[in-house]
């Protein structure tokens, strides 16, 4: 298929390239169609869909509970985050107070998270510019996170760790020398992919001056995340809106100037290290005892040993579980920072055991639709490193 | 019988060298690849391939049958003919590279058939000049495999292919011209012959790399063999320069529509490419066959590097193979480990055979620095840009490789009237 544009030097055939959806790098099944002149990309039109899961709606038609294991699948590099904005969501429509230890927890894992999501979004972009190497050095990191995940979900992605209320499980033994071995480790491994990349002359010329977004396109586009801090607004939702503790923790917002790839590349190796703080702090603030959710007669089901001695709380378990429990018909909406930017959840009750609508502000969707703006004009390479900055994840952008 | 053998002794002597080269080369290529897979491997902290064999040495025998069994697809819309030509074209010219190549000075210690037999298959006074006419001549391979394909990721990685061998191969004949102007010739033995006077009679002194001869310090090729070995990588289309087959931009490349054993006859060609490539740096800068040291009786001990890298190597294999309990414990790798263990020894015992083989163990030895110096690059360096690549091929390397050469003829110059 060929079009026809008008230059300046008269009519000049172009070439339409299909990228995707089957495609090393387009980071899933994203598909772009790409209008190129020569190399040269003159127009890019991205076309989503191929990974939808109808996880919305499947929502639906699960009770509060049950919806918890779907949201593990929207971001699949963040599935931790994803239960938390679902449980903060449910929280607040039932005005359900968490016990600050469990929110402690739920903040280690969501930045283990955020480390391992970045890392994977370094492996994957070092990838895409050719350098092999450092893909699997991420993945190797990457690893040792998901050990500690199993250690504490006893799954490896989709945890469903964080759940309504508080968490899953109380921390396994011996889990503080395990997260500090991790944290003892991991400076050294940033370093050690900095040292492959940062000052790597063919590195910089591949990502520095490339994809830049203006601050004001960003915001018009309503770009979050890494993304926009890198072209210089510091908005976190940590830091804005702060939800579970995290204004209890001590932890700057790193930004940049520069917004293009390299300052992207540059922000997210400076945020693993902020997490790595942050997890830091939190293994400092989760006591050995204490609740890990909170209580709340027919929402949280109770202890093993309250069913054994309370008739109650034998009737709670048998209605949590099979008809679920009915929060007053109203709307929540919550925000997180997720590793890709703001991830918000809006649930809508009628009443019954079931939400009436459950929405996702998804971070990547509303990434991508800059995508086009921030490729044009540029050549085929730039395109792909241009896909790999913007983070984006395609289970997260089709839902 | 043997009067007719004597009469084209010539002919059936070359003959054979081709089918000997031929063999040789492709089993060095097979097991490149395993080279490569395992040194990436490592760098990457993996293990690499390690189930087919002890240490996954028959791979590539894998690999190579894998490709004949796989089937033979051939997409709607090629060019039919141009497409067949293509791999054919690309492997046959890179293999022809090879026959210009000397790969020791002097002849078999005895004759066949009345005739002195050497290792090259031909050396002809313009071999450099004929080198390039060959390995210029495969962009063809490339492109027309680009365009025969029908598809647009090849016809980019083909168009792509095209302009970087075209422009890097200027930046490549340009840094070699120093060379020439030194050697005074085009004949590769020559050019070897030459870097052999070196000062105080220290081997490495003399390559044209320092180029510190008898006559005093020529103009050192450093620079040449920066802009030599960085074009060269570019024109094999190796890492950090493989944009045609640019894996997360251009699926792969020139080869995409390509499979079973038209791919496997591109993978050889760019393998023996990079062989072709590693032979001509050592020849043109590092002094071909030549010892690195001096050919005094201190340094005679040197002589014996052969076998003693043979003798541990072999002694390492019997006692690696025999933790295996299958045929290759019990007979092969012992077998093998035994037989590089009499070869060191034999050596040792035989100075007339250890004194041959001495340009040969050398000539191998360099080559394979080179080779690793790709593999390392592969596993270490991002990808460059199109257009950077251009920038670098054109804004610097010609620019530098041309200084060089106006450099190194007024040294040239300057000798001559002293």
């Amino acid at each position: 298929m060929t079009t026809s544009v008008e230059t300046a030097t008269g009519v000049k055939k172009t070439m339409v390239l299909n990228m995707g959806p089957q495609h090393p790098s387009t980071h899933g099944v994203l598909r772009i169609l790409l209008e190129l002149d020569g190399e040269t990309v003159l127009k890019a039109v991205p076309d989503v869909g191929y990974l939808h899961t109808g996880i919305e709606k499947s929502c639906e038609d699960k009770t509060y509970s049950q919806a918890t294991t779907l949201t593990d699948r929207m971001d699949y590099l963040n599935p931790l985050g994803n239960n938390l904005v679902y449980a903060l969501a449910v929280e607040k429509l039932l005005g359900l107070e968490v016990p600050k230890r469990a929110q402690y927890i739920r903040v280690m894992m969501v930045e283990l998270q955020r480390i391992s999501s970045h890392l994977v979004w370094l492996g994957t972009h070092a990838i895409d510019l050719g350098a092999m190497s450092v893909f699997l050095y991420c993945f190797r990191e990457r690893e040792e996170i998901l050990k500690l995940f199993e250690l504490f979900a006893g799954q490896r992605m989709m945890t469903s760790y964080i759940r309504i209320g508080g968490v899953a499980l109380e921390p396994p033994a011996g889990w503080r020398d395990r997260v500090g071995k991790f944290l003892g480790m991991m400076p050294s491994r940033i370093d050690e992919y900095e040292a492959l990349l940062t000052e790597n002359r063919i590195w910089m010329a591949r990502t520095k001056g490339v994809g830049v977004i203006k601050l004001e396109d960003a915001i018009a586009y309503s770009m979050t995340g890494p993304t926009l801090r890198a072209a210089g607004l510091a908005y976190d939702n940590r830091k804005v809106f702060p939800y579970s503790s995290y204004e209890e923790f001590d932890f700057s917002v790193p930004t940049r100037t520069d917004s293009d790839c390299f300052a992207r590349y540059m922000l997210r190796i400076a945020e693993m290290r902020e997490s790595l703080k942050i997890v830091k702090q939190a293994m400092e603030k989760i006591s050995d005892s204490g609740p890990i959710k909170s209580e709340a007669a027919g929402i949280i089901p109770p202890q093993r040993e309250k069913m054994k001695t309370e008739m109650e709380a034998l009737i709670y378990h048998f209605k949590i579980f099979t008809e679920g429990f009915s929060p007053a018909p109203g709307e929540a909406y919550v925000t997180i920072e997720s590793p890709r930017g703001e991830l918000g959840c809006f649930i809508a009750s009628d009443g019954s055991a079931k939400p009436l609508r459950c929405h996702f502000r998804s971070p990547s969707f509303i990434n991508l639709q800059a995508l086009p703006m921030i490729v044009e004009g540029q050549i085929i390479a730039d395109v792909v490193a241009c896909i790999g900055t913007i983070d984006i994840v395609l289970g997260d952008v089709d839902r | 019988m043997i009067a007719f053998l004597q009469q084209y002794a010539f002919w059936i002597i070359t003959i054979v060298k081709i089918a000997l080269l031929l063999f040789i080369v492709l089993t060095v290529n097979a097991y490149l690849t395993w080279f490569e897979r395992k040194a990436v491997a490592h760098i990457q902290s993996r293990w690499g391939p390690h189930r087919v064999g002890p240490h996954g040495l028959l791979q590539p025998a894998a690999d190579g049958l894998k490709f004949l069994f796989k089937e033979d697809v051939t997409p709607a819309g090629v060019d039919r003919f141009v497409y067949y030509l293509a791999p054919f074209l690309s492997l046959m010219l890179s293999l022809t590279a090879l026959a210009v190549i000397p790969f020791a000075p002097n002849p078999l210690p005895f004759k066949i058939l009345g005739e002195h037999v050497y290792l090259w298959i031909t050396n002809p006074d313009i071999g450099l000049l004929i080198l390039f006419a060959i390995t210029a001549l495969s962009v063809y391979g490339i492109a027309l495999a680009g365009w025969a394909s029908n598809s647009k990721y090849s016809l980019m990685g083909g168009l792509r292919s095209s302009a970087q061998m075209i422009s890097y191969e200027l930046a490549l004949t340009m840094s070699v011209v120093g060379v020439l102007l030194m050697a005074n010739t085009f004949s590769l033995q020559s050019i070897i012959e030459q870097q052999a006077n070196a000062k105080w009679g220290v081997g490495f002194l003399g390559w044209n790399i320092i180029a510190w001869t008898h006559q005093g310090l020529f103009f050192p090729q450093i620079i040449g063999f920066i802009c030599f070995f960085t074009s060269a990588i570019a024109e094999t289309n190796r890492a950090p320069f493989d944009l045609p087959e640019a894996e997360s931009e251009l699926v792969a490349g020139f080869h995409t529509e390509y499979s079973s054993f038209k791919f496997a006859m591109f993978f050889i060609a760019e393998y023996t490419a990079m062989i072709t490539v590693s032979c001509l740096a050592t020849i043109l800068f590092f002094g071909g066959w030549l010892s690195p040291f001096a050919s005094t009786p201190f340094w005679h001990f040197t002589y014996y590097i052969p076998s003693i890298t043979l003798i541990p190597f072999g002694l390492w294999v019997i006692y690696d193979g025999l933790k295996y309990e299958t045929i290759f414990g019990k007979l092969i790798l012992p077998a093998i480990g035994f037989a590089m263990f009499a070869i060191g020894g034999a050596l040792i015992a035989l100075p007339a055979v250890n004194d041959y083989i001495q340009p040969i163990f050398w000539f191998t030895a360099k080559i394979f620095v080179f080779l690793f110096f790709y593999v390392w690059a592969r596993g270490t360096l991002p990808r460059l840009r199109y257009d950077q690549l251009m920038n670098v091929g054109w804004k610097l390397l010609l620019p530098v490789s041309i200084a060089n050469v106006i450099v190194t003829a007024g040294v040239v110059i300057a000798r001559s009237y002293r």
